[in-house]
């Protein structure tokens, strides 16, 4: 009774055994080989290690947007004005797209410093330009941005990025 | 349908290969007795002429890649090394340049063709899918390609496009970084994007192949869209249709080459001319003239992951067809209505795509939010309801008929005729 004996046997066989386990080392290997080959693409070592710029702010005059490259990015430097600053604080906070208080996009009051890159697709805006005083806009697909950064109008959804930085003293600045 | 197995192999070289693979009897059978439905217009000498196109853009292209380098520094300069020191090196980019742009003509012109006769509907909607991958295959090695010249446009198309990707909830940002291979489109993207470049035509071809079988299964549709009942309803593929073919192709060629040699730069933009600088964007971003259409729609959004749902869903649309348009007879001469939406649509596309090349203020911005809210209400609207509503005019019972006349006597070709018949 060869047969029944097999039929007989307790659900999962040694047979069901050894197919789960050899599926899951195969899915696991399979994992293991693809993973490198997706990895390949991230950021290497030599980008990852061009990570912080330092820059002389002391002669931007007042009133004046000054764009660097940090990690192959521009970055906007605005020395604002005292009515630019007013404005940007006076904001009603739940009128924003993306609400932010000026304060928590500055370490000082005069010094907005912000990731030059529309949260849109990625353009870059113009400074001093659109319709906010000291304010930004982007020419690839209209989006406008205040003299803090914060998107007011258009098809970006987002703020622009404040990377991080610090202040060495009043003139100098490294961002990163 | 497929064509009957009459090769014999002449030379005894033949006869040995024949009868250890047979390839000369499967090209014999696919490209010279093959029966081609009689009736055939010169909108069906598009696919031969897009094969041309592809073997075209392959060869200059591995020429191209023989002289150009793929490094953010080098790229720009590699362009104009090939354009004034290389031997004929401007023939080779001029052709390459212009030869995608003769490629997404060619390839439009077989789209609309397929919409107009209904050559997406049964037994067909797996050829129709896999034009569908070749389109797409097509939209990413042009774009790919475009940003090899390291020029304003190039970088900036790369960035935004790219950028798209960052609209994806959770892991956008990741994707574009891994997209990148940086914080932004630099060196690392231009090396891959090269590799991509060369790899995706290659893709292109292996699809055409599976294209091409997938054709010779039920074989061509035709401008009456119904099925060959007889031998009087075909010809051989060759020489029939191997003239024809040839004709149109030559036609191509000359409006081609009239590009190539008289207005090299008209399908460019002069900005491309520029080198590529990352901080700052052309004061107006316009995509390549093939991609407009999509780009207007891709704007007409004002949600950034909206837009980029919006262009993917009006190219991925199209691979539905077969299922959106519930009418059962197949051409558009018997379809009195659905005659005049197709035209509306093809307004529809060409409005499109001028609205892209005009910058997003003012009207422009209306007309493509109401072009494409009409260019998805032809496919989700008006195609599934026109096949329950319309009255198609009667149908010839035959292909020879609806050439010849219902009383016409037709002598079937010499090279149809089955041996024996």
């Amino acid at each position: 009774m060869e047969a029944s004996a097999t039929a007989d046997e307790p659900t999962p066989t040694r047979r069901d055994f050894l197919f789960i386990a050899t599926g899951a080392v195969g899915v696991v290997g399979a994992g293991a080989a693809v993973w490198p080959l997706i990895d390949q693409m991230n950021p290497d070592a030599t980008t990852l290690a061009a990570a912080s710029t330092e820059v002389d702010i002391g002669n931007i005059a007042e009133g004046q947007i000054v764009t660097i490259k940090w990690r192959g990015k521009p970055v906007f430097i605005s020395h604002r004005t005292q009515a630019e600053i007013e404005a940007a604080r006076a904001v009603p906070i739940d009128e924003l797209p993306d609400p932010a208080t000026d304060q928590s996009r500055t370490q000082k009051p005069e010094w907005l410093i912000v990731i030059g890159i529309c949260t849109h697709l990625g353009c870059v805006p113009l400074g001093n330009d659109g319709p906010f005083q000291g304010g930004y806009f982007c020419p690839c697909h209209g989006s406008v941005y205040d003299a803090s950064g914060r998107i007011r109008q258009g098809p970006a959804p987002k703020n622009l990025a404040v990377p991080p930085y610090a202040f060495d003293g009043d003139a100098k600045v490294k961002i990163g | 349908m497929s064509g009957h197995p009459t090769y014999v192999p002449k030379s005894a070289a033949a006869r040995w290969l024949e009868s250890r693979l047979p390839i000369l009897g499967l090209l014999h059978s696919s490209f010279v007795v093959f029966p081609n439905p009689r009736n055939l217009n010169y909108w069906w000498t598009f696919g031969g002429i897009l094969s041309f196109m592809l073997a075209a853009q392959i060869v200059t292209g591995v020429v191209l890649a023989m002289h150009y380098t793929p490094d953010a520094r080098l790229a720009f300069a590699s362009i104009e090394h090939i354009m004034r020191d290389v031997n004929y090196g401007w023939l080779f980019r001029y052709m390459h340049a212009n030869g995608a742009s003769m490629f997404f003509l060619a390839l439009y012109i077989h789209m609309f063709r397929g919409l107009y006769y209904g050559s997406y509907k049964a037994p067909r909607e797996v050829l129709w899918l896999l034009g569908v991958v070749i389109f797409l295959l097509s939209i990413a090695t042009a774009f790919l390609g475009y940003v090899l010249p390291w020029g304003q446009m190039s970088f900036w198309g790369a960035t935004v496009i790219t950028s798209l990707f960052s609209a994806i909830p959770f892991v956008g940002d990741y994707v574009t970084t891994w997209l990148w291979g940086g914080y932004a489109v630099d060196s690392a993207t231009l090396n891959r994007f090269f590799a991509l470049h060369y790899l995706l035509p290659f893709m292109i071809a292996g699809v055409v192949v599976l294209h091409i079988w997938a054709l010779h299964v039920p074989g061509s549709n035709n401008p009456a869209g119904i099925e060959p009942k007889s031998g009087k309803d075909t010809l051989p593929f060759h020489p029939y249709f191997t003239v024809k073919d040839g004709f149109a192709l030559a036609c191509f060629l000359i409006f081609y080459g009239w590009f190539v040699f008289y207005v090299p730069n008209y399908l460019g933009d002069a900005d491309n001319y520029i080198e590529a600088n990352p901080l700052q964007t052309p004061v107006h971003i316009v995509p390549e003239w093939y991609y407009l259409p999509f780009y207007a729609i891709l704007r007409s959004i004002p949600s950034k992951i909206g837009g980029a749902a919006a262009m993917f869903s009006a190219v991925l649309i199209i691979a539905f067809l077969p299922w959106l348009d519930t009418s059962r007879v197949k051409s558009a001469a018997y379809r009195p209505l659905y005659r005049i939406f197709f035209w509306i649509f093809v307004a529809c596309a060409l409005l499109l795509g001028y609205v892209g090349s005009q910058p997003p203020e003012g009207g422009y911005v209306l007309a493509a939010r109401l072009l494409t809210i009409y260019y998805f209400v032809h496919f989700l609207v008006i195609l599934p309801l026109l096949g329950l509503i319309e009255r198609p005019q009667p149908l010839p019972a035959t292909i020879a008929d609806s050439v010849l006349g219902p009383q016409a006597q037709v002598l079937p070709a010499k090279a149809t005729q089955m041996p024996g018949q």
